[in-house]
């Protein structure tokens, strides 16, 4: 998932209006004629997708959402969202219409359980065939019905080897080093924070009992005292200026820090990681099913899928894509991590809706537990607040009937 | 009548942007997610006590250090020819003019370990202070970005002071601390109690500024909100408890400050 910078969230208009000029397609479609099905028919579909997470002819790149249009005929409104919740949020209050939206894995579990996704038609996505194998039937999509994937990646640990010892790596326990009092930076959402705790305390990073989560809260207090901040996107910033020595980050986004600043280094914990997939999906309510599945399948096209893995930096499950790539950048140990790494990844499922409001009401515990208040105290804040509203009141009546008074005294005359 | 007519379209705009939506916070506030009544979500508010007074006494800090420095400095404005005051009210209004958000983010660069200050300090051998991700950090950013909404209403009635009340009290003897206390405080209340609530209510419910400026360990009941619906959990219902509760606590410090313009308003402008 990408977690893009906040504020290029807030300052970039949401609308990314594809150019009308009709770009020459450039792009090898291995069946032009199956792309010609809505040529002159006004078609037009809405894709959401995370910010900078499609190639857009920057660097030299394909404009992939122009190469479509031009291909087809049809029109794409491509918007962005920040985090997998927001989306959610937004597709559950019913408010926005989408085509085509590329979620994460346990926010598309989640969807599926609620009825919000459509069943894709796979005759309209021949291309599936490029995908490997591996991702074909995931944990979070059993049967691959609702979901195509179009990234993945690690969580790992990302340091600054002018401070950090290379004794200290290979674990989470980095994290909770107290050589490092200020230093590391953490996740500021609950879900991968308390994924790091579990998975050092030898628990599943879906935790089904309140108990696991309890001593990640536990754990998590500890290490509340090392931390410096709790960030996202600011690690970029953070880790960059130097400002902090450690933190957890997204294996696509270290390749990218990595090669602004080289004192970096970047390792995956020895307890094992966590390892997502973004997919695409049609929500229920899409207008254009079949359009949407056809802009599907132009995304898995092995040059479109490797357009975007190289923009992107995140890792592309697309073994067509793979092969017309940099060996250099496919061979990457940190984008494609080896066998041995990968078996003790363990993606993110959709927790129980007991255990996701326990794991918010934790977070908000680890966050504030520092200071510890007597629960009376709100309410007699509240009856202090009444009380000096009805003497001022008070006050005010008085001080009136007094003034009155006076101006009603007889002058006396002398 | 014609007046009437002329608020007619603010009617309508109240009914549907501000009654309908308050209405649905406080429907929301009172109902599970299938509709029925309860009010497990007003009292579960009542958890994060440590959250709500965190916030109200930040908020508070950055009301009474905005009153401070802005009580002289609105004077002074107050006192100058119509030149000089035109450009120095420019020059409050000036970092207004960029947004929210920058200005928020070139105080991390400023405080920052390897920030400005700190750099400064290092040739001195100085340092490095400890300056962001702490509460201090997040009042800085309320006074910083709120700061404007509390001059200028102090600036506009201290323009309505003619210096020959000032200049009758001194005339009758009333030395500076007196001239403050007895004419000008007074006089100028109605103000005072505008830029309170101006400065009070952001600053209270505010949750860019912890979590830019306070590290995210500082969280703000303007956090807690925003984890409701952006959390993991979505959780409106509590989401819109804990807005009520919070609008409940702005309704009463605004009354509070009211009856106080009303009352000496009453006294010494007619």
């Amino acid at each position: 998932m990408m977690k893009k910078r906040f504020l290029s969230l807030a300052l970039a208009a949401a609308l990314l209006l594809a150019l009308p000029l009709p770009a020459l397609a450039e792009v090898e479609v291995s069946d032009p004629a199956y792309y010609e099905r809505f040529r002159g028919k006004n078609v037009s579909i809405n894709v959401h997708n995370w910010g900078e997470y499609i190639s857009d002819g920057s660097d030299e790149g394909m404009d992939v959402i122009s190469e479509f249009e031009a291909l087809t005929g049809i029109k794409v409104n491509y918007t962005t969202f920040a985090t997998n919740e927001e989306l959610y949020a937004r597709l559950k209050s019913g408010g926005a219409n989408y085509d085509v939206v590329i979620p994460s894995d346990y926010a598309i579990a989640r969807m599926i359980h609620e009825g919000m996704l459509e069943e894709l038609d796979f005759d309209n996505i021949p291309n599936l065939k490029n995908i490997s194998e591996s991702f074909l039937d995931p944990i979070y999509d059993p049967g691959g019905k609702y979901s195509v994937p179009y990234t993945w990646g690690t969580v790992g640990v990302i340091y600054n080897t002018q401070m950090v010892d290379e004794e200290d790596l290979g674990s989470w326990d980095l994290l909770w080093n107290e050589k490092y009092l200020g230093e590391i930076l953490m996740f500021s959402n609950p879900r991968d924070a308390f994924a790091i705790a579990l998975k050092r305390l030898g628990y599943s990073m879906n935790p089904t009992r309140e108990e696991e989560l309890r001593d990640a809260t536990d754990s998590l207090k500890d290490q509340k005292l090392l931390v410096q901040a709790y960030v996202m996107d600011e690690i970029f910033d953070k880790m960059l200026g130097g400002e902090a020595a450690i933190a957890p980050y997204y294996a696509g986004d270290a390749i990218t820090m990595m090669a602004d600043n080289p004192d970096l280094s970047y390792f995956v914990p020895e307890e094992g990681t966590n390892r997502f997939v973004d997919a695409a999906v049609i929500p229920v309510g899409a207008k254009n099913k079949e359009a949407a599945e056809m802009f599907i399948n132009f995304l898995l096209e092995p040059e479109v899928g490797a357009a975007n893995a190289e923009y992107i930096g995140y890792s592309s499950p697309n073994d067509a894509a793979l092969e017309l790539m940099d060996p250099e950048v496919t061979g990457d140990p940190i984008a494609y991590p080896p066998d041995g790494v990968i078996e003790k990844t363990e993606f993110f499922i959709e927790l129980s809706p007991e255990m996701s409001l326990a794991m918010d009401k934790m977070w908000t515990e680890v966050l504030s537990s520092d200071e510890a208040y007597s629960k009376w105290l709100i309410p007699i804040m509240m009856l202090v607040a009444v009380a000096a509203s009805v003497s001022i009141n008070l006050l005010r009546s008085w001080r009136k009937r007094r003034d009155r008074e006076y101006a009603d005294r007889p002058v006396k005359k002398g | 009548m014609k007046s009437k007519a002329a608020a007619f379209p603010y009617l309508v705009w109240m009914l549907i942007f501000i009654l309908v939506p308050l209405g649905l916070v406080a429907y929301y506030a009172v109902t599970t997610p299938d509709g029925t009544f309860t009010i497990d979500y007003i009292s579960q508010v009542g958890e994060y006590t440590p959250v709500l007074v965190r916030s109200v006494w930040l908020a508070f800090l950055a009301t009474v250090i905005c009153l401070v420095i802005a009580y002289p400095l609105a004077f002074i404005i107050s006192r100058h020819s119509g030149a000089g005051q035109r450009t120095m009210v420019m020059l409050i209004m000036l970092p207004m003019w960029m947004n929210f958000l920058l200005r928020t983010y070139a105080w991390m660069t400023i405080l920052e370990k390897n920030g400005l200050i700190n750099r400064f300090f290092a040739h001195f051998g100085l340092g490095p202070f400890e300056m962001i991700n702490t509460q201090g950090a997040v009042v800085l950013g309320m006074i910083y970005n709120y700061l404007p909404f509390m001059i200028l209403p102090l600036y506009s009635i201290m323009t309505k002071i003619p210096n020959s009340v000032i200049e009758a009290a001194q005339d009758l003897g009333a030395n500076a601390r007196k001239v403050l206390t007895k004419v000008l405080i007074p006089m100028t209340v109605p103000g005072i109690s505008t830029g309170v609530i101006m400065v009070f209510v952001p600053s209270v419910s505010t949750f860019i500024i912890s979590r830019m400026l306070g590290g995210g360990g500082n969280l703000l009941i303007g956090d807690l909100i925003d984890l409701q619906f952006l959390g993991n959990a979505y959780n409106p219902n509590l989401g819109a408890a804990i807005s009520l509760v919070l609008m409940v606590l702005i309704l009463l410090a605004m009354s509070i400050t009211n009856q106080f313009g009303d009352d000496e308003k009453g006294d010494l402008l007619k």
